[in-house]
């Protein structure tokens, strides 16, 4: 400090300053998103208060938009798709962390990344064209026929639907469980293990200790896994089949808050319609910066500061 | 061999849900836990191969020259490219990289070298919400930003949006990689008496350099393949674009359309163009992450 006071305007001090203003630069787009999605939404807000999220009716020419439909199904394709990425992706991470050959886990893990890296819209072409024929041919009619009783699984099949978007958003959140749960197995101490081993547990209740300890972190990974897929588009928008009726069954066509933007955002033409398109994204925004943040508390707390989560 | 259940510790009723299983019992569990996590990495690699399977089965016989070279026919003709797609994802991700990567890398560089206030933390906390902001949000920011206020849909508000979606990971794994460079270097410099911005410059900054542009590369080439920020800001285009603040054509908006036409033409260059992006996609990211890992030594 005292040598800079010595030449008031320094070359560190510019130098410094520019850093800083992108910095700045990095929090003002964000402060902008919010403050665009929060102005577009205000005519929408202001016609429909509370109700907005609580109606289900959503009729463009009447002028009455309710998102319900869309946060139901943004809700039951987001819980389809951890029931099933969950249980594979805490095995699979547990299998690369404990069980597997050095050069196996390099070829999973290599097979997860490139899983992360294939775009949306090529998992929502690959749903719309391969998936839906397989789930209306073989796996719709099966459910029909044996669980028909149950309203989940009644209905036509169609392939396109709740449970495809719900299979595709699982495919797609996996390498985020497996990553993140393997990072935080890797960070229990090797005693755990070493000290359950000793004691005469077989690899699975060495497994099970280790769980116990790293279940903070686990969570963390799910609840942020759950942050991806409800805020995932362009895959679920190709299979869910677009439709605002809710019905309770997961095998007929749906909506999801991603999926009606992506939709109608370009359609919209009366001022308040495209007002409540921005209000969804404004309470999807909302709903994925409160789980994300409960995630990164988690992920941070299990893993102690070790595991930063970028993109 | 193994001792006694009771021996096991507390915890090992955890999975086993009764303390005293007969030896047996317990090794039979141990087999089946363990065989359920081999299956599920199974069922892990077994979409990735399906996926790839299908894009070489149903994209890979429009591979040709001309799905490179020439322009989209009207509905009806056979044949056509997408020459003005491939250029337009190009045009969209470069300028977008060139507007998030230095910004990126000198927010990142902040954070790394003087990051230790409040306000730091501010922008760290913002940049890690960034990157959990659906994508769809931000193509609704950016409509607002640039689209309204232009008056057009055009090449530069996508291209906003995509800098919007690479900044997080720019900035973070910038930081990540200064934070590798040993604090001897620095001492080192600043014990000759350089400056601190000379020292980032010409010590830090060229330490961490292609850990740096690596990462950097690899959120500008995940930029290319999103689509949904693009659906209201670049819109898309059936022909060449002339203007940056004209509609632009990209391939993820023209997989989008040609998926959900009812012709079976455009389906199979959906598929074609889908190859491509993954192609373009999952190569650069692998070959990079290869890179990234040598460099991280782990």
């Amino acid at each position: 400090m005292s040598l800079r006071s010595s030449r008031p305007i320094t070359f560190d001090a510019v130098y410094r300053g520019v850093l800083l203003t992108a910095a700045t630069c990095v929090f003002l787009v964000v402060a902008l998103i919010v403050y665009e999605t929060a102005k577009g939404s205000e005519m929408s807000i202001r016609a429909f208060g509370w109700s907005f999220l609580t109606t289900t009716e959503w009729d463009p020419v009447a002028g009455r938009f309710g998102a319900v439909p869309y946060i139901y199904g943004t809700l039951v394709t987001s819980a389809i798709a951890l029931l099933l990425a969950v249980p594979v992706g805490i095995g699979s991470a547990i299998f690369l962390a404990e069980l597997a050959h050095r050069h196996v886990g390099g070829v999973v893990s290599f097979v997860m990344e490139l899983l992360a890296a294939i775009p949306s819209i090529v998992y929502g072409i690959w749903g719309f064209f391969v998936l839906a024929p397989f789930l209306r041919v073989y796996i719709e009619p099966w459910l029909i026929q044996n669980f028909g009783y149950l309203p989940l699984f009644s209905g036509t099949p169609f392939g396109i639907g709740i449970l495809n978007a719900g299979i595709i958003l699982a495919i797609m959140v996996i390498p985020t469980i497996i990553s993140i749960s393997r990072e935080v197995l890797m960070a229990t101490p090797r005693s755990f293990r070493e000290a359950s081993l000793a004691l005469g547990a077989t690899r699975s209740e060495a497994i099970a200790v280790v769980l116990d300890a790293a279940r903070p972190g686990i969570l963390g990974s799910i609840i942020l896994a759950l942050g991806r897929a409800l805020g995932e588009t362009m895959a679920v928008t190709m299979v869910i089949g677009n439709t605002n009726r809710i019905t309770g069954s997961i095998l007929s066509p749906g909506a999801t808050m991603a999926s009606i933007i992506a939709n109608e955002f370009t359609e919209a033409t009366e001022a308040l319609y495209l007002s409540a398109l921005v209000e969804i994204a404004l309470v999807l925004f909302a709903i994925t910066i409160v789980v994300n943040a409960l995630a990164r508390i988690l992920v941070r707390w299990a893993t102690g500061g070790r595991r930063e989560i970028a993109g | 061999m193994r001792a006694e259940p009771e021996l096991a510790g507390p915890r090992s009723g955890l999975l086993t849900g009764n303390k005293s299983l007969t030896r047996w019992k317990r090794v039979l569990w141990d087999r089946a836990v363990v065989g359920a996590c081999y299956l599920s990495a199974a069922l892990v690699v077994l979409p990735l191969g399906l996926i790839l399977w299908h894009l070489i089965a149903l994209g890979g016989s429009g591979l040709s020259l001309e799905f490179f070279t020439h322009m989209p026919r009207p509905v009806g003709e056979a044949g056509g490219g997408m020459a003005n797609a491939i250029v337009g994802t190009l045009i969209l991700v470069g300028i977008g990289g060139a507007i998030a990567v230095p910004m990126g890398i000198a927010a990142g560089i902040y954070l790394a070298e003087y990051g230790r206030g409040k306000f730091a933390g501010l922008v760290r906390y913002t940049a890690d919400l960034l990157s959990g902001v659906p994508s769809i949000v931000v193509g609704v920011a950016a409509y607002g930003l640039v689209v309204v206020p232009m008056g057009n849909f055009s090449a530069l508000a996508g291209s906003v949006a995509l800098a919007i979606l690479m900044l997080p990971t720019v900035i973070r794994s910038t930081e990540e990689m200064i934070r590798l460079v040993p604090q001897s270097y620095r001492h080192g410099a600043l014990a000759l008496g350089a400056p601190r911005w000379k020292v980032i410059q010409q010590v830090v900054l060229p330490a961490a350099r292609s850990g740096i542009i690596t990462a950097s590369m690899l959120a500008v080439a995940r930029a290319a393949g999103e689509t949904a920020p693009l659906l209201f800001t670049a819109l898309g285009n059936r022909f060449w674009s002339t203007s940056l603040v004209e509609p632009i054509a990209s391939l993820p908006i023209f997989i989008f359309d040609y998926a959900r036409a009812p012709y079976e033409d455009w389906n199979r260059q959906a598929w074609t163009a889908a190859l491509v992006l993954v192609l373009l996609v999952t190569l650069i990211s692998a070959i990079l992450r290869i890179t990234v890992r040598r460099i991280r030594g782990a």
